[in-house]
């Protein structure tokens, strides 16, 4: 029993799932509520967290399920994405006719499998997780039942995670067929001799997580999902089943299989350099802010994995930062998509930029500041989050690496100008809403000072993902 | 601890940009007055800094050094002889740029007077950082703002060459970026002045000097990475070619002296011949461009290459005369260019072209301002008792002590030089008034006369006098020089054991 208290946090998102479900169920018109309640059981659930013994690392369920420094990390990482994603999403829901319950209890859904994913210590444990992630992203993309685009990105979705989600389960049945166990410490154990088998696996395992990132070559679906998801459920997709797959990309990698380095090093270093070139030169064509934001992501994904196949604590904690640092730019340049409206129309193409920085200018000088964040452009906090990157690169003597990734970086710089140049040179247009509510504007004035002011203090970040030691 | 003065002065601007960011009015004249009085403290500041500066040692000064990144990077600011003169300059062309915004910018003049003063505290902050990763810092957030004044503010084809100047410039960072980093990896600490003491192992040397070369040769601007230059020169408005020819090229003159030389010495001695072909090329090379331009600015823009050609030749002489010289030199260019791009300015807002072919004939029209255009004109060919004479003289005798051939050959450009400036100068100048517009405007008017004439007593001054500035680099040259050779001959020893 002393078991649950360490898992309470996932104990209660659970209850608070079910307890949503009925509510809104029983309750005529609650959409309201269930949605308030929801931000209050994540933010409920992520102090549960921050009040778990951080010091020491705790493995239950025989040790199938974990909880050290990186899952707290992560999983918080996830909740404060969920809670801005929900409470900065009510209005375009409403606007768009899918305020409906299930949108909460779905979001929430998800993000109790992903705090199972990050937690997992055993393949099991993680699939089970995945696949809840999985299934409520798989109807979430489709949310918009009414609209073709969403419908369609739905199935795509499913059909193409699917797919991936079968090659991962025969890789890991694989492993556990050359390993004997499921579990990852057991596995690390009898990693005595690498077998072909083995190999076989985890090749198999990191194309089924490749996919859940979107790494390049199984980015395709990406795109199409991201442009036709609402634009709520994109930016969920966008920061928050990410942290989780790269957690799981850690823990895989670094528990069992951290002596077969050199087996899974090149595929990852592969992906990583795939990726960053590709989303960089493939988001120069695109008109859709979506589908561009989609291609960045793959590409700052690529950066993500770059940090990751350095084989050392620095790149993980490089990578983790990444990843926080990320999420802010994205929640970031997702309020201010959020804000183009012009009576109650959303607009989503670069075009309907233009000019923006006359009528609207402390927009502008956000969307400014995000961009050449996501730019990497000094001193904004784009800029440190690949500094600690090719750091990690650079300290492991992966040149080649570094060089790519810097190139790629002014590849992309080239697309996130070419916004830049659409909002403050072109012709300005007719004016949008202003009429935001306040979580929108709260949450992109939030996120835009972290970006601008993260120079001030650098290590603070640094020194709580610095206590994030897998190796 | 005494007051963080230098801290100050990179903040102020950016304090005044603030204010004038949560202003309400987006034209008004109260913005320029408040960033006009700003930078004009931060100008009084650093008059008081040159005062208070002890030019007889080597020692850097005024520092302070501030934990910044745990462990890892110091927030690390202070000057030696060298950096001070390039702080003062920005802090003089600063005030300048923003009286002159009077006439040429009429739309959005609050968001222009925040890109300036955010401009102002970068550069202060490039030329007095003492650590490499807060110099690129510095180095590159300067990107952003001078991207949007050429895209904004600028003319007909301001986004080509804002996206130029951006990706150029970018492109050659990123490298430096990977050398900042290895020298972190190899020597443990990115604090100059430990890494001065320390030294680079010499078989890192070439790549890394490559990389920052890389970086500053863009910067420069070097031929065959001068491109960008005359295109952003054309299209920018005048305030912001002025502040690009005038300080933003220095950072690379700078960078040059303080890394290039400082932390890599024998790769500074491997690849001079390198730097002497392109400085020649640039030197005589552009100058002859120059000579075939027929727009104004883009003719001045040419001849920056040149200038900068001068520069980066009296760097890598590594004598006390070429590298002084070199200080001068750029000092005396931010003067003067500035003043140039200041005078196309004047006839471009009154005729609304840059093309010589428009003109003739203004000494008629405009006594005052063809009296003041000429004394730069002179400036930039070198005439004796203008402070260009005393920058290309001594870079000359620095050349002239490493390498006859290489000083022979730049003497040439100072008559190619003396050839498109005063051929410039007569067809804009002299002859019969063809235009009949022309006869229409007026004589510069009083702000005109206070910037032209504000550029114009340093130049004359320093032209008679230079001591103040020679002494003021004095004994941190002689000191970088001692440095360069000393740890030259410890790596060759090394090598040889």
């Amino acid at each position: 029993m002393d078991n649950l208290n360490f898992i309470l946090p996932e104990v209660f998102i659970s209850l608070s799932i079910m307890f949503l479900l009925l509510l809104g169920v029983y309750k005529k018109n609650s959409s309201n509520i269930v949605h308030n309640l929801a931000v209050g059981s994540l933010l409920i659930t992520g102090i549960l967290i921050f009040n778990n013994p951080l010091d020491k690392n705790v493995s239950l369920f025989n040790n199938g399920y974990i909880i050290d420094n990186l899952s707290s990390f992560m999983k918080i990482l996830t909740i404060l994405g969920g809670a801005f994603v929900l409470s900065i999403s009510t209005r375009y829901l409403k606007i768009c006719k899918i305020f409906l319950i299930e949108y909460p209890v779905l979001v929430l859904s998800s993000i109790l499998g992903m705090m199972v994913m990050i937690s997992s210590n055993d393949l099991m444990v993680f699939y089970i997780g995945l696949e809840l992630q999985s299934l409520a992203l798989y109807v979430l993309a489709s949310f918009n039942r009414d609209q073709l685009k969403s419908s369609e990105s739905g199935l795509k979705y499913f059909v193409l995670s699917a797919l991936s989600s079968g090659l991962l389960l025969y890789g890991c049945s694989l492993v556990y067929g050359f390993s004997g166990s499921t579990n990852f410490n057991v596995i690390g154990d009898a990693m005595n001799s690498s077998h072909y088998g083995l190999t076989f696996g985890i090749v198999f395992i990191l194309v089924g997580l490749a996919f859940k990132i979107s790494a390049v070559p199984f980015h395709m679906w990406a795109p199409d999902v991201y442009e036709g998801s609402p634009t709520a459920v994109t930016l969920f997709f966008a920061i928050v089943p990410k942290v989780a797959a790269l957690t799981v990309f850690i823990r895989f990698l670094y528990v069992p299989f951290v002596n077969m380095i050199d087996q899974w090093q090149p595929i990852l270093i592969f992906l990583s350099i795939a990726s960053m070139i590709f989303g960089a030169i493939a988001a120069i064509g695109q008109n859709n802010l979506k589908r561009l934001i989609a291609y960045s992501s793959i590409g700052h994904m690529g950066y993500a994995l770059a940090g990751l196949s350095t084989g050392s604590n620095e790149g993980i904690q490089s990578s983790v930062v990444y990843m926080s640092i990320y999420l802010v730019m994205n929640l970031a340049f997702f309020s201010c998509l959020l804000m183009l409206k012009r009576n109650d129309v959303y607009y989503e193409t670069i075009g309907d930029l233009s000019g923006l920085s006359k009528k609207h200018p402390i927009l502008s000088l956000s969307l400014l500041a995000i961009l050449f964040s996501l730019a990497g452009i000094p001193p904004l906090a784009g800029f440190f989050a690949k500094f600690y990157i090719f750091k990690a690169v650079i300290e492991q003597s992966m040149y080649f690496l570094a060089i790519v990734g810097l190139l790629s970086t002014v590849i992309a710089a080239f697309y996130y100008l070419k916004i830049i140049k659409v909002i403050y040179f072109d012709k300005e247009k007719e004016g949008y809403d202003t009429d935001h509510n306040i979580w929108l504007k709260g949450s992109l004035t939030f996120s835009t000072l972290l970006i601008l002011l993260y120079f001030i203090f650098p290590s603070k970040l640094v020194e709580i993902v610095s206590r994030i030691n897998i190796i | 601890m005494n007051f963080p003065i230098l801290s100050s002065l990179i903040l102020l601007p950016i304090i005044g940009s603030l204010f004038l960011l949560f202003s309400k009015d987006k034209n008004s004249n109260t913005g320029k007055y408040v960033a006009l009085f700003t930078s004009f403290v931060n100008f009084l500041i650093s008059i008081y800094l040159w005062y208070q500066f002890d030019p007889t040692t080597s020692n850097f000064q005024f520092v302070e050094d501030r934990e910044w990144l745990k462990g890892f990077i110091n927030y690390k600011v202070g000057i030696d002889g060298i950096s001070i003169l390039f702080i003062i300059l920005t802090s003089l062309i600063t005030p300048l740029c923003i009286i002159s915004v009077n006439n040429t910018i009429k739309d959005r003049l609050r968001d222009f007077l925040i890109a300036i003063l955010v401009m102002e505290s970068l550069m202060i902050g490039v030329f007095c950082s003492l650590d490499l990763v807060i110099f690129y810092l510095f180095f590159e957030a300067g990107l952003i703002p001078m991207f949007l004044i050429i895209g904004i503010w600028g003319g007909t084809r301001r986004v080509y060459s804002a996206f130029k100047f951006f990706l150029y410039t970018l492109l050659g960072s990123v490298l430096m970026l990977i050398a900042i980093i290895s020298i972190y990896w190899i020597s443990g600490t990115t604090d100059i002045t430990q890494l001065y003491d320390l030294g680079i192992d010499s078989k890192y040397q070439n790549l890394l000097w490559l990389a920052f070369f890389s970086s500053f040769a863009v910067k420069t601007p070097m031929w065959p990475v001068h491109t960008w230059l005359p295109d952003a020169h054309v299209e920018a408005p005048t305030a912001g070619s002025v502040l690009l020819a005038a300080i933003l090229l220095k950072m690379a003159g700078y960078g040059f002296i303080r890394f290039s030389l400082g932390l890599f010495p024998v790769a500074s001695e491997l690849f001079t011949p390198l730097v002497y072909t392109l400085s020649l090329i640039a030197i005589v090379y552009t100058s002859l461009v120059a000579l075939m331009q027929e727009d104004m600015k883009k003719l001045i823009a040419y001849s920056s290459v040149a200038h900068m050609g001068f520069v980066t030749l009296g760097i890598f002489t590594i004598t006390q005369q070429g590298i002084e010289g070199s200080i001068v030199q750029m000092i005396s260019h931010g003067l003067v260019s500035a003043a140039l791009f200041l005078c196309v300015g004047v006839v471009y807002d009154r005729m609304h072209s840059r093309l010589i072919a428009t003109y003739g004939g203004l000494v008629s029209i405009m006594p005052k301002y063809s009296i003041l255009f000429m004394l730069f004109t002179l400036a930039a060919l070198g005439l004796p008792g203008t402070s260009g004479f005393i920058g290309e003289f001594l870079v000359l005798m620095g050349a002239f002590k490493d390498n006859f051939l290489v000083a022979v050959i730049a003497s040439l450009g100072v008559i190619f030089g003396a050839a498109y400036m005063l051929w410039l100068y007569r067809r804009v100048v002299f002859g019969e008034v063809k235009n009949k517009e022309l006869l229409k405007i007026p004589d510069l008017d009083n702000s005109e006369k206070l910037i032209l004439w504000c550029l114009a007593i340093p130049v004359i001054f320093f032209g008679f006098y230079p001591e103040p500035l020679l002494s003021t680099t004095e004994i941190s040259v002689k000191h970088l020089i001692e440095m360069y050779n000393f740890n030259l001959n410890m790596n060759i020893t090394e090598v040889q054991n």
